[in-house]
């Protein structure tokens, strides 16, 4: 590797400061300040990957975000691995290790490279068209994709670091801090606004910061002298904070932005140890200022996609900033004038340049005639028709362009070379524009698309806006950031700007080649190989739209969105229809502008933190007792409580079968209790119920259903009447927040004439329910003030209590058809109650129960769970709960809808019991139903809903909606299984004691 | 994301509330009088504009309260919002 690559004539660099890295296992040195691209060049190497879909070895082309082939993965095979990383944006660091990707089984070697001879046969759409069909062969197919293509391999174990979001607000947002953000910047912050000056790279100023062009001045000074000055002021100013390294990801609606800024992906491994690795900031702007400059265009021409091929702005900041050579005999190929700049910044160091091809037959710069000053060698009107050089570009050949442009003519010239750097003008970085919902107009002169409608309180200013010269980029700067702030002090007086550029080009979006149509590789979209012959392919085949021609070719589809080529994509596009720009539409940047990492998108909600869980106030004892829990909604249930070895199964049936011989305990804690006060409280339960509450007694309970206006069940519960005016209303454990929403929903929209309130008081009580014919003696042991007697203390009744002084509100509620009691308490008081609970059951073996056990003994009863029994297709009447729907009522919510013509069709499904014909055979919840499997398609009538061996009823029982099931008692029916068919027979979905004795026994 | 101005609590992340659909539909004082036909209407059909809609939203992580708002879908644009029973303060 040659020596002579590195120039140590860069302030960026620190020449004292050596730092190692790997890249594919070998050990190579660069400076700190270098990135991981600017390194490798600095050591002779261009070639870092394979392209996706032929794995044509590829070369760093960029020195930005925009890369599309340098992308390469990051500590392979350790907890911080990353792929998919662009080489142009790793800072280097003491133990780097990076690797490439997309090849196999290396870089100089690629399997997949065969792929390129047989690109003839891989066209647009190859992977659609062939490997789908047939679609059984898909799986031998994807093995070998997967395994040579793919970009990159996910982590295998956690992520090691800390990330997190901050929220910032402030008036002024600046995007960007090139020269025309650092203006802007200064300029708000100057007048009082809060501002925020943020930037992707590691440094502050864009590309203005390393021109040192004497054809460019500012107040007679060099450009970077001059910007050098303005950061330094602005740094101390107190309104504005600065943000590097922060790339805004996303830019939504109402000036909402969300940024990724890095912490520490610069620093080595062994400094980042506890600190924040990368941070989310949610921004939220009064004002955004966008300043994210331009992106430089490739040329499109075949072969254009060799290592060694790069964009002349980059070539021209490798040397200026990082002090590295891209080549040692250079080559520049143009449309414009921006290569005559890179030209001079080699020229100064000495750098060979070989020749320069400008499509244009007139230039007329001042720069330009200084370049030809310097005996370069300058082919006008020239174009580059083919490369050469397999890793490596070593040869060029060039031809003479038709005057209109479409053809090549006359002989062939073969210029050597071992680096060329393109240039086709330069794109608007509208991207963060268009997210925000931008509308573009697309300029004729220059063939770009500059903003024209904003949809918030933003402007766009500098090269994103279109401006492109440094005089005019200043001039609209001051006099639009003014207007936008509305201000009268610019900070800027009698400021003189020289630019030495022509801004005229010669846009030719495919340039022509001598060889036939179709026999080219001019590559549009380098990351996902996609040619312009590819395009054109789509286009014959009828594609209009971009959005489908990007599809169908994967234009723009790669990790880069195709920030290089879209721009040619749509050309060629309008080209070969003969249609005007824009008129297929311009394809849509979406979020993030580049790559974000799952870390950052998570920041702290990880672990246990995922998602909250709500704890019931006797959670420990349930921990401490050995309970499995279940989630229900956010809540933590204890689900069953194994003794010994006991399996699932075993603890079921035991804690079932203790709750109906003797007593059992649950914690109900987690049911939804909302209070209700306020005079029309009876005449509000009226109507969001379908039975009648009027004429409940102060200290009844009953049971209510609730539906939807679509007359489905949407939920139910025990409500209280506690007083005149007050009740306490129970719902399901998952539907609590949404059955408050509800009606809520109906008292502030629909019936605001109500006086009625309502609270959330689910967290502030605990209950526990204590059921079986030991239950009363226990509950006596507990609250011994209480008198227990039916007739004091009916089933459905409550009544207020006292436990050691402190209130409580006892329920005669049951859930399990058992005698039982349900204790509210304060929560704080719930753990040692249920405690008390405990103590006292000890003699009579009192069990405590989970969720399990509670639906198994629920559906031996045959109650239903809503949202396990129901669907949100089920009315009362499917439920054969008849009887709780009120004729008297003149309405409540649903009530009309349950005699809709859907609704009273008498085929419906409906809820029904089913016994097994085998009693040990327990059904699978959610197994089909059927009548007839000879039939063919068999008609489905319906799944099981529940289902459970009953220790109590010794026999399989299950519940499920049958079509038509309330009139098919007695039926058989069949379960098909995958390996059985199942014999069932329709029957009561009331399992155990219909007639409720065991509620009111004489214990 | 929008910025919510809730007639009751000011400006808050749009991260607080809920959409409720539209607005101005008012549940039938007599539902039994209706037809099927009728009934469908006020339970099925929504406009679905796009352009200026009516809607309604809640403030469910706030104040919980009901309001309605005026907004352009085909560009977001909040034009009103204004409390439940009033009426829409711009056409
Ligand atoms: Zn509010």
């Amino acid at each position: 590797m040659s020596n002579n690559l590195r120039f140590k004539t860069s302030k960026f660099i620190d020449e004292t400061y050596r730092v190692s890295f790997k890249f594919n296992n070998k050990t190579y040195f660069g400076f700190k300040g270098d990135t991981l691209a600017s390194a490798l060049l600095a050591n002779g190497i261009h070639l870092v990957g394979r392209s996706f879909k032929y794995h044509r070895p590829r070369g760093i082309m960029t020195s930005g975000s925009e890369e599309p082939n340098a992308i390469i993965q990051l500590h392979d095979n350790s907890s911080r691995t990353e792929p998919n990383v662009r080489a142009t944006e790793v800072e280097i660091y003491e133990g780097l290790v990076a690797s490439s990707q997309n090849c196999w089984p290396s870089v100089n070697f690629d399997i997949g490279g065969i792929n390129n001879l047989l690109s003839p046969i891989l066209p647009a759409g190859f992977y659609y068209k062939t490997f789908m069909w047939p679609a059984s062969f898909w799986e031998k197919y994807e093995y070998f994709i997967r395994k040579s293509a793919g970009l990159g391999k996910s982590p295998k174990v956690a992520d090691p670091d800390i990330y997190e979001h901050k929220y910032i607000h402030c008036d002024v947002l600046v995007i960007g801090a090139g020269i025309s953000g650092i203006m802007a910047a200064k300029m708000a912050a100057k007048n009082g606004f809060k501002t925020l000056l943020v930037d992707e790279k590691s440094y502050l100023g864009g590309s203005s910061i390393y021109d040192n062009s004497e054809f460019s001045k500012i107040n007679n000074q060099i450009t970077s002298s001059w910007l050098e000055k303005e950061i330094n002021e602005i740094s101390k100013l107190e309104n504005l904070e600065i943000k590097i390294r922060t790339s805004v990801a996303a830019y939504h609606g109402y000036n909402f932005l969300l940024a990724r800024e890095n912490l520490t992906d610069h620093l080595p491994i062994n400094q980042r140890e506890n600190k924040v690795r990368q941070r989310l900031l949610k921004i939220r702007a009064k004002k955004v200022i966008t300043a994210t400059g331009s992106i430089e265009r490739p040329l499109i021409f075949d072969n254009n996609d060799r290592p060694g091929i790069m964009l002349s702005s980059a070539i021209k900041k490798y040397i200026d900033l990082y002090g590295v050579a891209c080549g040692e005999n250079n080559i520049l190929f143009t449309n414009n004038d921006t290569v005559y700049e890179t030209a001079m910044s080699l020229i100064q160091r000495g750098i060979k340049i070989n020749a320069i091809i400008d499509n244009r037959e007139q230039i007329d710069s001042k720069i330009s005639y200084e370049v030809e000053k310097n005996n370069i060698k300058i082919y006008k009107g020239y174009s580059v028709v083919d490369t050469y050089g397999y890793r490596r570009i070593n040869k060029i050949s060039i031809m003479k362009l038709s005057k209109d442009g479409q053809t090549v003519i006359g002989d062939k010239t073969k210029l050597n070379c071992d680096c060329l750097g393109v240039s086709g003008g330069w794109t608007p970085a509208v991207h963060l524009f268009t997210q925000s919902g931008g509308k573009l107009k697309f300029r004729d002169e220059d063939q770009i698309f500059i903003p024209n409608v904003y949809p918030s309180d933003q402007i766009s200013i500098g090269s994103c806006n279109g401006e492109f010269g440094l005089d005019e980029i200043i001039k609209n700067t001051l006099s639009s950031i003014k207007k936008f702030l509305n201000i009268d002090n610019s900070e800027y007086k009698n400021i003189e700007t020289v630019s030495g550029l022509n801004l005229l080009k010669r846009n030719i979006w495919l340039l022509p080649s001598d060889k036939p149509v179709g026999k080219t590789k001019s590559f549009v979209d380098y990351q996902n190989d996609a040619t312009a012959k590819d395009i054109k392919l789509a286009l014959r085949e009828g594609f209009r739209s971009i959005e489908h021609v990007k599809r169908y070719t994967t234009t723009g589809m790669g990790t880069d969105q195709g920030k290089l080529g879209n721009m040619h994509a749509l050309g060629i596009i309008s080209e070969t229809a003969g249609t005007k720009m824009g008129e297929h539409g311009t394809t849509t940047f979406r979020p993030p502008y580049t790559p974000l990492t799952f870390g950052t998108i998570v920041g702290r909600n990880v672990g246990e933190f995922f998602d909250i869980f709500r704890r019931t106030p006797i959670h420990d004892w349930h921990v401490a007792n050995n309970a499995e829990f279940e989630n229900v909604g956010q809540w933590k249930r204890a689900w069953y409580y194994p003794k010994d070895n006991e399996n699932m199964h075993q603890a079921v049936q035991r804690e079932s079968k203790a709750a109906r011989d003797s007593a059992g305990i649950l914690d109900a804690s987690t049911l939804g209790k909302i209070d209700i006060q306020g005079t029309d409280a009876s005449e509000f339960l009226n109507r969001v119920y379908t039975n009648a509450w009027s004429k409940l007694a102060v200290g009844k309970c009953r049971y209510g259903l609730m539906l939807n206006e679509d007359g489905m069940v949407y939920d139910d519960g025990v409500t209280t009447r506690l007083g005149e005016n007050h009740y306490i209303m129970t719902t399901t454990t998952g539907g609590a927040a949404n059955v408050l929403g509800k009606l809520e929903d109906y008292l502030q929209t629909e019936w605001p004439e109500l006086d009625v309130y309502l609270s959330s008081v689910t967290d502030h009580y605990a209950t526990i329910s204590v059921c079986g014919p030991n239950s009363k003696k226990i509950v006596s042991k507990v609250i011994p003030d209480l008198d227990l007697s039916d007739e004091k203390f009916p089933h459905m009744s409550f009544k207020n209590a006292k436990i050691n002084n402190i209130k409580c509100r006892v329920m005669r509620i049951s859930f399990t058809g058992e005698h039982s009691y349900e204790i509210n308490i304060q929560a704080n008081f719930g753990k040692s109650v249920w405690e008390k609970c405990m103590e006292a059951g000890k003699d009579f073996n009192i069990t405590p129960y989970g969720t399990e056990t509670m639906h198994l003994l629920r559906a031996e009863k045959g109650f239903i769970i809503v949202g396990q029994d129901t669907d949100a297709t089920l009315t009362p009447i499917d439920l054969q709960m008849d009887w709780i729907v009120s004729k008297k009522k003149y309405d409540f919510i649903g009530k009309r809808s349950l005699y809709r013509s859907d609704t009273i069709r008498e085929d419906r499904k409906q809820l029904v019991g089913l016994l097994t014909e085998n009693p040990e055979e327990v059904l699978e919840e959610g197994a089909q139903i059927v009548a007839d499997i000879k039939k063919s398609p068999i008609e489905m009538l319906g799944h099981v809903t529940s289902s459970y061996y009953s220790p109590n009823l010794k026999k399989s029982i299950a519940l499920g909606v049958v079509k038509g099931g309330k009139n098919m008692l007695g039926q058989k029916l069949i379960i098909p299984m995958e390996n059985k068919n199942i014999n069932v027979t329709v029957a009561d979905p009331v399992f155990l004691d219909k007639e409720g004795e065991r509620l009111n026994a004489k214990l | 994301m929008f910025l919510i101005n809730c007639p009751f609590c000011g400006e808050r992340e749009q991260s607080e509330f809920k959409a409720g659909g539209e607005a101005h539909i008012v549940r039938p004082k007599q539902p039994t009088e209706l037809s099927d036909d009728e009934w469908a209407e006020y339970l099925f059909m929504r406009k679905n504009i796009k352009g200026v809609q009516f809607e309604r939203w809640n403030h469910v992580h706030g104040c919980r309260k009901w309001f309605n708002m005026v907004r352009d879908t085909s560009n977001d644009q909040i034009k009103a919002v204004y409390k439940m029973g009033e009426k829409p303060p711009v056409k």
